[in-house]
Parts: structure tokens; C-alpha cells; sequence
């Protein structure tokens, strides 16, 4: 095990998988950093540092500085994936996904299907998410909501070191088309992680972080320390809460999901994306379809209001889920009768 | 054409605001009050200036991340900005937006923008609004995309111009050569060979080049390109050669730059230094006059910090306002 940073867990993975196998590429914006400049290559390496030394390493035909060209880095991805390559792309904030949905959406996510299952596009997308630095309405948002309703991606949502260790590798080496969120926030903190080189977590199977059997709490990156914060408070009042980190939104984990709500029959949803048909209205489904009879009380969600995210900080963190919010819900699903 | 005193008093007031209000914000910053992302203007207010001192509230002009300078030389509110830019309530667009999203579509300021790119299709189709409404007694109303170095190479703004190009609309698309997107030379991103106006006249453009840290090359050449458009002619170009002073953003380490390239621009391209310098070398402006203008700005400058530290802060309920006019 090695204690490491969420963002030197990406890193690493990417580093190790490009040693591995000549045919990991990656390109975006500023991955190298100073490309044209007297500072020269690597002068800033990439803006999140997940991407620093790679150049130096691997050289300019696999680590490819790109100009602000997004539309142009996922398509070079969809072709890349196409040719035999393993691209990893990076979009620099998960907001410009705008500029080359095309490409997501029309394309990377359709070839293996409208192909007639005779192609694979083994492209991933990079992507850095989430609010909270008052970085206002296009700089901030969280975009899985969008991208798991898209039938050919799967969406992978780390939240911790170890996870992004494992499910990044997964994601590389995986045949079809992953997008990998990566929240801001979550950068720069550490955890434990395994050293193995072929350390990987299977896409579809959530954590279960906290185990307590009165009430389900279910969410993935960032939201996720803030639900644990809530169950160890409540477990200190002799409650009891599951809190499962989904890990990935696309598959979706329907069975640790069911299999916890059977015994608490109590679910609260907790997401940094807007309500509507998002992640939290879906999982609510879930719930009430499949475990219709073991429900005690309405399945709740906590989520921001249906409006884009606001600049000033008072109205950030008024939008955004916070623990006493989460708490207030779960209070309200355990007090239903 | 020679300005008259009123008119190079006014030029000189405006892009001293600008550079005082962004090396004021320079400062700011660092005490932590100030929230979000900053991209500062200074270095290239001769081209804001420049450009929209021509212009009437009619005309539209639409921006980008580096939007201060765009916003405040098309007569943005300074009080109002900067309370934007703090979050308040008071602010120009009630603490929504910030330094990256400012606009008053009342001065024709349709927006500084967050998205690279974004702005050139916008500026075409307030543009064709334009063409809707047939010239008036100066022509017709125009629009200008600000785009940078490296927003010229998005998707985006290659359609815009296309677009512009054949339905001749009355559009100008200002490319800010400031020599860097981000961390990146414009070298290694713009293929063509660092020229960016022959790009528009690969659209079929006409394209004029001139140096952005002059202003009176800037005011001369706009003068001429507005002439143009303003007839009927179709879209234009125009590529400025200039200079930031600072980071990307507020706490780039600037690894990129050469041994003393600050020092140097500061020294060599700094555009009020050259206006002042030109306009006492003709004998149309005195030390006298410039200094009351620096020392009348300096105090606008106070005002709007303190009015912005005094204003009020949004509530709750205020993220709920404004998603739409009826819902
Ligand atoms: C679609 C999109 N891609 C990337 C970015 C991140 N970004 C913000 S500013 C910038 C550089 C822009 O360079 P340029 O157009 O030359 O403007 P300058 O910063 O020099 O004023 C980048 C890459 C963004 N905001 N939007
Ligand atoms: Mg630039």
C-alpha cells in the first residue's frame, strides 16, 4: 500500500497503463503545459497535475497537447479508438462536454451498436467536476446525470484514492467507451492504495462505506464524506445507516442497492447534479419498482434546486447539498410512519 | 484624423480604469475576499478601448473569460462590476455571475463568457439582428466577437465566421493575439503560421493587422474596418498584436514565460506608457492633465472597492430567482 493523492492516483494509473501497453495515448488542453513557449514542455504540466511527465516520458505521439479544440480531442479519441488505440482524453473542465457532445454522444457512444457489435471504441474521457469554488454556472457542474442516460458510455465516479486507482485502470483496459469523472475537491486528499500493478475494480459493483441497517444512504464522489459524516453522527444516537458509494452510475449496482433497502426500507439519495431526471429521481425508481414492498417511508433525494449553479458564495453554498441537509433528510425518512 | 482633447482624455480615462481596476483586483485577490476565477485584462486595454470607443450602446459586442476590460470599455457600471465581481447582490448581475459572466445587453455588453469560443456565433446572430433591422442614419449597427489566440482555434469560431461570410452579416470578429491560450504558445496552437487574420480571409474576409499596445493604431484601424462594415460590406476581421501582464489566471505561476518577459513587456509595450508618451510628444495633452486623470481614477477605484465591501450579500432564497421570467 502506498498513501497517495486522489489526483497522484490518476497519475500513477495512467503512467503505469502507458508502460504497460504502446497503445495508451493521451491528449487534451495543457496536458503537457508550455508547448510553444520559452519555458518549454512540461513548464506547467497539465492544470490538475494529472498529467505531469508524461510527456517527458512517453514523448509527443502518445502525450498530445491539443488546442482549445474539444470537439477536435474527442473525435481524434472516437478515431484513435477506432484504429486500435487506447486513447485517455482529458476535457479540462466537465462543463465542456457542450462543446464535443457530438462526439460523446453521437458518436463514441453509438459506434459498437450501430455497427452491428462489429467494432469496439475503447476511449476514455477524463474530466474534472463539481462545485464548490464559486467557479459560477459553466465552470462547476456535475454532467454524470447527462452522461449515464446515454445507452454505450459507462460512467465511473471515484471517491477515493484506491477507487480511482482501481476503476481508472479498469477504465483503460476496458473494450467500450468510459467517461471518468473526477471531482475537484477530491484532488487533493489521500488515502491508501494498493500497489499491484493490476490492481482493478470491476465496473458495477458499489462500496458499501458505512454498514448500519435502519436507513440506505446512497451517493458517489465528493457528497459521499459528507453522508459518512451524517452516519457517524447518528450512529452516536443509536441509528444506524448503510451508506453505499456507487462508485459507478453506469452500470449501476442495482443489487447492493436492493439488497440494503430490503432491510432498512428507508433510502435517501444524496447528489451534487440537479433533480431533475437525474441520478436521484432514478434511483428512486429503482427503489420503488423493485422494493416496493420493503419501503417504510417515500424515498427522499438531496440535491441542488433546478437552477444552474450561482457564483456569489453565500448562493453556492446555499445551492449545494451540505451535511445538515442531509441530515435534516434522513431524519425525515427515519421520522415517516 | 486627429481625436480632439475631450476624446483622448476619454480614451485615457477608460484604459486607466481598466488597468486600475484589474491591478487593484491583482491585490484584492490575494487577501482571499474575493471568490471564484480571475482572469485579468491588463496589458491589452488599448484594444477594449480601442475598439469600442467607436461604438454606440446600439452596437453589440460579446467577450470572453478575460471579459473586464471588454465590459468596462463598452460602459459597464465600475460600482456595479465590482460588486459583481465580490458577490453581491447589488451587483451588476446580482452575484450570479462573477468576474467570468458580466453583461448589461443595456449597453450592448452581451456577455463576458466562461466557454471558450461561445462568443463568435453569438456576436453573428446579434449581427444579423442588425441586417433585420436595416442601416440607420451612421450605417448599420454592428457587432463584435473579442476572441483570443486560442479561442480562434475552436470549431466554433471557424462556423461563426463562415456563417457571417455568407449572409454577409455586419459582424467583426477582434482577435486578441496576446500570445498564449492558458500555458500554451500560439507557436504550437495556431497552425497558421501565428497569423490568425489570414484565417478570416480564408472565409472569404476582408482582415486588417495592426499593434494592440498602440492605441491609435488600434482607434485608426478600427476607424477604417468600422467604415466597412458599417456600409454593408459584410463581416471583417482584425488581429491585435498584445500583451497580458499577468497570469492565465490570479495565481498562475507563469513557469512558462521567458527570463524576464514581464519586465520587458512592462517596459517596451505597455500601452498607456506609449499613449502618454505620444500624446505629449504632439503637444495635445499635458502632465498636468493625465496626472488629474490618473489621480480622478484612483479615487473611482476606491469608491467602487469600498462600495463593493460595503454591498449587500445575496440570501438563500435569491439562488431560486432568475432561472426563468415565468415557470
Ligand atoms: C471550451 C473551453 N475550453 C477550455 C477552457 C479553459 N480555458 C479558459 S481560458 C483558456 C485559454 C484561452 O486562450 P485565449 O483564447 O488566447 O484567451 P486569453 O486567455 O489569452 O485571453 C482556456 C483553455 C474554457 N474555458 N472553455
Ligand atoms: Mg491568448
Amino acid at each position: 500500500m502506498s498513501n497517495m493523492m486522489y489526483r497522484a492516483a490518476v497519475l500513477s494509473t495512467i503512467m503505469e497503463e502507458m508502460e504497460r501497453d504502446p497503445n495508451v495515448v493521451v491528449l487534451g488542453e495543457d496536458v503537457v503545459g508550455g508547448m510553444g513557449t520559452e519555458g518549454g514542455p512540461e513548464a506547467i504540466g497539465g492544470i490538475w497535475s494529472t498529467s505531469t511527465g508524461l510527456y517527458d516520458r512517453f514523448g509527443a505521439t502518445r502525450v498530445i497537447d491539443t488546442p482549445i479544440s474539444e470537439s477536435a480531442i474527442i473525435g481524434a479519441a472516437a478515431g484513435l479508438a477506432l484504429s486500435g488505440k487506447r486513447p485517455i482524453a482529458e476535457l479540462m473542465f466537465a462543463d465542456f462536454i457542450g462543446v464535443s457532445l457530438d462526439q460523446i454522444w453521437n458518436q463514441i457512444a453509438k459506434f459498437r451498436y450501430m455497427f452491428g457489435g462489429k467494432t469496439r471504441c475503447p476511449a476514455v474521457i477524463r474530466m474534472a467536476y463539481g462545485a464548490g469554488y464559486n467557479a459560477a454556472a459553466q465552470h462547476s457542474q456535475s454532467v454524470h446525470q447527462i452522461l449515464t442516460g446515454m445507452p454505450g458510455l459507462k460512467v465511473v465516479m471515484p471517491t477515493t484514492p484506491a477507487d480511482v486507482k482501481g476503476l481508472l485502470r479498469t477504465a483503460i483496459r476496458d473494450d467500450d467507451p468510459v467517461i471518468f469523472l473526477e471531482h475537484k475537491a477530491l484532488y487533493a486528499t489521500t488515502g491508501e492504495v494498493p500497489d499491484d500493478r493490476d490492481f482493478m475494480i470491476p465496473f458495477g459493483h458499489a462500496r458499501l462505506s458505512r454498514a448500519g441497517g435502519d436507513v440506505t444512504i446512497i451517493s458517489s464522489g465528493l457528497l459521499l464524506g459528507m453522508c459518512e459524516a451524517v452516519a457517524d453522527k447518528l450512529k452516536g444516537e443509536g441509528i444506524g445507516c448503510d451508506v453505499i458509494d456507487l462508485r459507478t452510475t453506469s452500470p449501476l449496482d442495482e443489487e447492493t442497492i436492493l439488497d440494503s433497502v430490503e432491510v432498512t426500507g428507508r433510502v435517501v439519495v444524496v447528489d451534487e447534479a440537479p433533480p431533475r431526471c437525474g441520478l436521484g429521481a432514478d434511483l428512486c425508481a429503482l427503489v420503488a419498482e423493485k422494493a416496493f414492498s420493503s419501503l417504510k417511508a417515500p424515498p427522499l433525494q438531496v440535491t441542488p434546486p433546478h437552477t444552474p449553479i450561482p457564483f456569489a458564495r453565500e448562493l453556492e453554498s446555499a445551492y449545494l447539498p451540505s451535511v445538515d441537509k442531509i441530515e435534516a433528510a434522513v431524519r425525515r425518512v427515519l421520522a415517516w410512519r | 484624423m486627429q481625436l480632439s482633447r475631450e476624446a483622448l482624455l476619454a480614451a485615457y480615462r477608460q484604459m486607466k480604469i481598466i488597468r486600475e481596476f484589474e491591478e487593484r483586483l491583482h491585490v484584492e485577490i490575494q487577501t482571499g475576499e474575493i471568490a471564484g476565477f480571475t482572469h485579468l485584462y491588463c496589458g491589452q486595454e488599448a484594444v477594449a478601448v480601442g475598439v469600442c470607443e467607436h461604438l454606440s450602446p446600439a452596437d453589440k459586442i460579446v467577450s470572453t473569460h478575460r471579459g473586464h476590460g471588454h465590459c468596462l470599455a463598452k460602459g459597464c457600471d465600475v460600482d456595479d462590476m465590482m460588486k459583481e465581481i465580490w458577490g453581491s447582490r447589488d451587483g451588476l448581475c446580482k452575484g450570479k455571475g462573477g468576474s467570468m459572466h458580466i453583461a448589461d445587453v443595456t449597453k450592448g455588453m452581451l456577455g463576458a463568457n466562461g466557454i471558450v469560443g461561445a462568443g463568435a456565433p453569438i456576436a453573428v446572430g446579434a449581427a444579423l439582428a442588425s441586417r433585420v433591422d436595416g442601416p440607420g442614419p451612421d450605417g448599420l449597427k454592428i457587432a463584435i466577437a473579442f476572441s483570443g489566440d486560442g479561442a480562434c482555434n475552436q470549431g466554433t469560431t471557424f462556423e461563426a465566421m463562415n456563417l457571417a461570410a455568407v449572409t454577409k452579416a455586419p459582424c467583426i470578429f477582434v482577435f486578441e493575439n496576446n500570445h498564449y491560450s492558458e500555458h500554451t504558445g500560439v507557436s504550437y496552437a495556431v497552425g497558421t503560421n501565428q497569423d490568425i487574420a489570414s484565417r478570416a480571409e480564408a472565409f472569404g474576409m476582408k482582415a486588417w493587422r495592426a499593434d494592440g499596445t498602440d492605441f491609435f493604431a488600434v482607434h485608426d484601424t478600427m476607424r477604417e474596418v468600422l467604415e466597412y462594415v458599417r456600409a454593408g460590406n459584410g463581416p471583417a476581421a482584425v488581429e491585435f498584436d498584445t500583451e497580458r501582464f499577468f497570469g492565465h489566471f490570479e495565481g498562475d505561476p507563469q513557469r512558462y514565460r521567458g527570463p524576464g518577459e514581464l519586465d520587458r513587456i512592462r517596459a517596451t509595450r505597455d500601452c498607456l506608457t506609449r499613449f502618454r508618451a505620444s500624446v505629449k510628444g504632439a503637444g495635445l495633452l499635458s502632465h498636468a492633465d493625465l496626472d488629474a486623470v490618473d489621480d480622478d481614477v484612483m479615487a473611482a477605484i476606491e469608491g467602487a472597492v469600498a462600495a463593493a465591501r460595503a454591498a449587500a450579500r445575496p440570501t438563500p432564497e435569491d439562488v431560486l430567482a432568475d432561472v426563468y421570467i415565468a415557470y
